[in-house]
């Protein structure tokens, strides 16, 4: 009998890029990677950790997003542990250029201070806040006096 | 690590001390996150409809993250759902001030008013002598800012308003100002918190910043508002209010009428 040969542990760097497919299904547009949630990353003898920082304390989407990286990890072959935690706090700083380019495509201004928010649609900084508080946790309701449109933007936290 | 291996760390009476705050804590977020989704779908305008709603949603995570804490240091087979809602109305732990329903648009902002400023004072008061906690607590902070910056907004807005927004709103501190203080009570064990470095300082402490935030926010607004320190006992009640009853019976329906559902 030859000795078995253990499969080639996947890498970290395989592991990152295909939480590059797994995203927010608040806004599709991003993904956990370029909004700053994939903490760290943990090849095992027999399993993969993923520690996620959730955005809020409350996103009704964490288990979503639990579910969606253990299945874009199954490739791998070996199981998939996902772990929220706090260790370090969530802020919008840790959203990437990547990530703030594709939020102010798909019609988001991302993360600013309030002297600083451009419509997602035209760039005007003629804008004005309605409501600190949007449709999810994360974003807040603004309007654009030269479009004349409301938008949403990422709030800074 | 675990809350349940990091508690292991603590002795006896420390613990003991932390889990009446910490039931304390979360039972405070549980209650006025509740009360605030009576607002979803009948604010007074489609802003502030959003706006308590995600409010509402930001205080049941706070609960949920605070009761999960809970289960992992007490470690007797009850998950956060168990805790949250598997207790008759006499066991909740909420502040009095918790007690007061929702009432109208007034009586909503006063009490968020009061609730945000002193959970702030509360929340500033967390030390570093417990990972989980501390750690939790640094990322509510970052969104409890949002939630005074509204309620900030709408105290100003409808003490300068005059006329009948006026009088209700101020008509609404004043009912609220003897129970607002019990967020600040004194928690039972409290010198072994202190003691653990769990508190960097005492809710006596917080209580005096508290109270001086507020007189500052309503000094140029209205005369002060008389808060005075809350007795010991004041989370203990034999009997809730009809309020609370209310409200109990609302959160705990699904729960009770079918015992373990999950969605």
């Amino acid at each position: 009998m030859s000795p078995a040969v253990a499969p080639p542990r996947p890498d970290e760097e395989a592991i990152r890029d295909a939480l590059r497919g797994v995203a927010d299904p608040e806004i599709p547009a991003v993904s956990i990677v370029d909004l700053g949630m994939v903490e760290r990353i943990e090849v095992g003898p027999d399993r993969i950790e993923v520690e996620l920082l959730p955005t809020f304390v409350g996103c009704p989407a964490q288990e979503l997003i639990r579910s969606t990286v253990i299945d874009a990890l199954a490739p791998f072959g070996c199981p998939t542990v996902v772990g929220y935690s706090f260790r370090v706090p969530w802020t919008s700083d840790r959203i990437t250029a990547t990530g703030r380019a594709n939020l102010t495509a798909a019609g988001f201004a991302p993360p600013a201070e309030p002297g600083d928010v451009r419509c997602p649609r035209c760039g005007s900084g003629v804008v004005v806040r309605d409501s600190y508080f949007g449709p999810t946790q994360c974003r807040s309701l603004w309007y654009c006096r030269d479009c004349r449109q409301p938008f949403e933007a990422f709030k800074p936290i | 690590m675990t809350a349940t291996t990091i508690a292991s760390a603590l002795d006896a009476p420390t613990r003991t001390a932390l889990a009446g705050f910490l039931l304390a804590m979360a039972d405070d977020e549980f209650v006025i996150g509740f009360s605030d989704s009576e607002w979803t779908g009948i604010a007074p305008i489609l802003e502030e409809d959003v706006a308590m709603s995600s409010i509402a949603q930001d205080e049941l995570g706070h609960a949920r993250a605070l009761y999960e804490l809970l289960a992992g240091l007490l470690d007797d087979g009850r998950d956060a759902d168990a805790l949250a809602y598997d207790r008759e109305p006499e066991a909740y732990r909420h502040a009095r001030l918790l007690d007061h329903g929702r009432g109208d648009w007034a009586m909503t902002i006063a009490r968020r008013f009061l609730y945000d400023t002193a959970d702030a004072a509360r929340l500033a008061s967390i030390g570093a002598g417990w990972p989980p906690l501390a750690e939790l607590v640094a990322k509510i902070r970052r969104e409890e800012r949002y939630h005074a910056m509204h309620a900030l907004a709408w105290v100003d807005r409808l003490a300068r308003a005059g006329g009948e927004a006026r009088a209700r709103f101020v008509a609404a501190l004043d009912e609220l100002a003897r129970d607002a203080p019990s967020v600040l009570a004194t928690p039972g064990g409290e010198a072994a918190l202190l003691e653990a470095g769990i508190l960097g300082r005492s809710m006596a402490a917080a209580f005096d910043a508290w109270r001086s935030d507020v007189a500052g926010v309503l000094r140029p607004l209205m005369t002060p508002l008389a808060l005075e320190p809350a007795a010991d006992a004041a989370r203990h009640r034999a009997a809730p209010s009809d309020d609370f009853r209310w409200l109990w019976g609302e959160f705990t329906s699904v729960r009770r009428s079918e015992p373990g559902a999950t969605w």
